[in-house]
């Protein structure tokens, strides 16, 4: 036997016949049978299949599954475009408080004035941060909220009479999200490359651009962690032509407090909270995804939208024009409860030196490792920066996808590795505001060791991970055959 | 490495002429790009193609890709096969996992396409 006990039941496989969690005293009421208060054919004849197991069962196979979970509180988590950083502990502490947590969501505005306000608030201050006038939190995640904002655009060109606009521009380095929430919006994709120095092909995006083009979908900085530096002609090329400029707002976290979309010309964004406003994500709870818009759109908003007036807030659904609900009830409140502790407590200053040391640790990472990991597009870079694998892939085989199995025996998450698209064997890295300097250097020190490690014995890192519970997984048969569901009878 | 009798298009699809009618599939480049093939979306016998337009899908545990038309024309022949076992694209791309044959509208569009030299070069291998 192995002294190290790496249990893999399910729990369903831990069920013992007759084992209970709970006793309950004898019944001391007249027993009423079931099938007089239901109708027939409502009861089961058999009782469900459920795992019969103890107390001390159910906790040792949970607790044992959350060690098995990687997540930003047991270490780094370089995760490039997902923004792994820290969570404040208090944000849940004030997402618990029972005004917030208890409150029923139909429950009438006069008692509900302290949510009502801070959603109030909330949007005040998301749109002070990115320079638009208006926020809706009703959509769910990020995705979303793309759908949103072009169901906006959508609705005020159809507004307008302007139906011969069919199209949207999105660049080539875009989250596959981008050209998705397009095509399902019903527009056509147009794609415009990326230049040389990692911006949006400006000669391209003026050949794509005429009054057919309701607008573009950039991420700006954009995936490659690069400022787009002619965002200012961008923005003139496509509202020459009437269009919109939509801001997929991923990549928020690198400009909070330094620069706003709303003053780059764009004309509704969303902002990931559940990222840049902290909130466990990446399976680690629910996304929020706000949308905020410049004026002009507003009529077409989703309802209801929070208003204020004689110092009370209420509910208005009076919004003729609007898009109509995207979501039950007023968006995942509880993420919203965090991302506005997050904002008072780091206040207008703090605000900004997220932004400042999310793009100096990225910049210190890249700095330290571009002699190691050849980094295609090397220029000062925002929160994010893309090194590939391509100079060990050559030198005897190594792939990007063998470096990040081996960074998981180093202790840390892998980055985000083959995305995007445009950089061969890409491994992107962002190292979030939140993380020691000690920290970066244990992450560099692995990622040098790994490189050595893959020249002078490429089959070590070939075979890796050799510390984790399972080892390669089989992508082709999770793809193809994604069976996820335990069966009795097998 | 690239066979001499077919035509490669800047997509990384290939042409071969057979007998009037053009045999379509990817090239060893993108196949080796894609890694690990686990779906493919072929149009149906019938389907009207456009020189250099999407004609279907390929996706691997990486990226998902259209499949650009090399040639316009009808579609006469699918490899449905293919669309059961897509990993078995890598291992001979050229042959035997080839996608579709299509009855030409516009032969002479094989003239922009590369030849096998010309491809090995656009792809930094030549």
């Amino acid at each position: 036997m192995s002294p190290v006990k790496k249990d893999s039941t399910l729990i369903f496989e831990r069920s013992t016949p007759g084992r209970r969690a709970h006793g309950l005293p004898e019944l001391d009421v007249p027993e009423v049978p079931l099938s007089t208060l239901l109708p027939t054919g409502m009861v089961r004849g058999t009782p469900p299949a459920l795992p019969e197991v103890s107390e001390l069962d159910v906790v040792r196979h949970y607790t044992h599954l959350s060690h098995r979970n990687f997540s930003i509180d047991e270490g780094f988590y370089p995760l490039g475009s997902c923004t792994m950083k820290y969570n404040p502990k208090l944000h849940e502490e004030v997402a618990r408080l029972s005004g917030f947590a208890r409150l029923h969501p139909y429950a009438p505005d006069d008692l509900a004035q302290g949510a009502l306000r801070l959603l109030w608030e909330l949007g005040e201050e998301l749109s002070e941060i990115s320079g638009m006038d208006t926020v809706t939190f009703q959509p769910a995640a990020g995705a979303h909220g793309e759908m949103t904002g072009l169901l906006l655009i959508r609705a005020y060109f159809e507004a307008r009479g302007e139906h011969q606009r069919t199209s949207i521009i999105v660049p080539d380095s875009a989250h596959g999200t981008n050209p998705a929430t397009a095509a399902m919006v019903g527009y056509k994709v147009l794609t415009v490359r990326t230049d040389p120095r990692g911006n949006v092909d400006l000669q391209q995006l003026k050949s794509l651009m005429d009054d057919t083009v309701a607008g573009v979908m950039l991420t700006n900085p954009n995936t490659l962690g690069l400022f787009e530096e002619q965002i200012d002609e961008v923005s003139e090329i496509i509202h020459r032509y009437g269009g919109q400029m939509y801001m997929d707002g991923a990549n928020f976290n690198a400009i909070l407090g330094v620069t706003r979309p709303g003053d780059q010309g764009f004309d509704v964004m969303h902002y990931n909270l559940h990222k840049t406003f902290t909130t466990p994500h990446g399976g680690g709870g629910p996304g929020a995804g706000a949308v905020g818009i410049k004026q002009h759109l507003a009529p077409y908003l989703p309802t209801p939208v929070v208003s204020h007036a004689d110092g009370r807030y209420f509910l208005d659904y009076d919004r003729p024009q609007s898009i109509g609900k995207v979501k039950a009830f007023w968006g995942n409140f509880g993420n919203l409860v965090r991302a506005y502790a997050y904002v008072r407590t780091l206040g207008a200053e703090g605000v900004r030196n997220v932004a400042e040391y999310a793009v100096l640790h990225a910049n210190y990472v890249r700095a330290r490792l571009k002699d190691t990991y050849n980094v295609k597009y090397d220029r000062i870079c925002k929160h994010e920066f893309v090194a590939d694998g391509t100079r060990q892939k050559a030198r005897n085989g190594v792939t990007t996808r063998d470096i990040a199995k081996r960074v998981l025996d180093y202790g840390f998450h892998a980055p985000t590795v083959y995305f995007p698209l445009i950089v061969e064997e890409s491994i992107m890295i962002e190292p979030t505001e939140t993380e020691s300097l000690d920290t970066l250097e244990e992450f560099i020190a692995a990622m040098i060791a790994i490189d050595k490690e893959a020249a002078e014995n490429p089959e070590l890192v070939k075979t890796a991970p050799h510390t984790t519970v399972v080892r390669r997984l089989d992508e082709v048969r999770a793809a193809r055959q994604p069976d996820l569901r335990w069966q009795a009878d097998r | 490495m690239y066979p001499q009798d077919l035509k490669y298009s800047q997509e990384h699809e290939w042409a071969k002429l057979e007998d009037g009618l053009v045999r379509v599939g990817i090239t060893k480049f993108a196949a080796d790009k894609l890694s690990d093939i686990v779906y493919v979306e072929l149009p149906k016998v019938g389907a009207e193609l456009r020189f250099m337009q999407p004609f279907g899908v390929v996706e691997s545990v990486k990226a998902a890709s259209d499949l650009c038309a090399p040639i316009s024309g009808t579609v006469v022949a699918v490899n449905e096969p293919l669309t059961q076992a897509p990993e078995g694209i890598s291992a001979d791309p050229h042959g035997a996992a080839w996608m579709i044959v299509v009855k030409p509208s516009a032969l002479g569009e094989l003239d922009q396409l590369m030849d096998a030299s010309a491809y090995s070069k656009f792809i930094g291998e030549g």
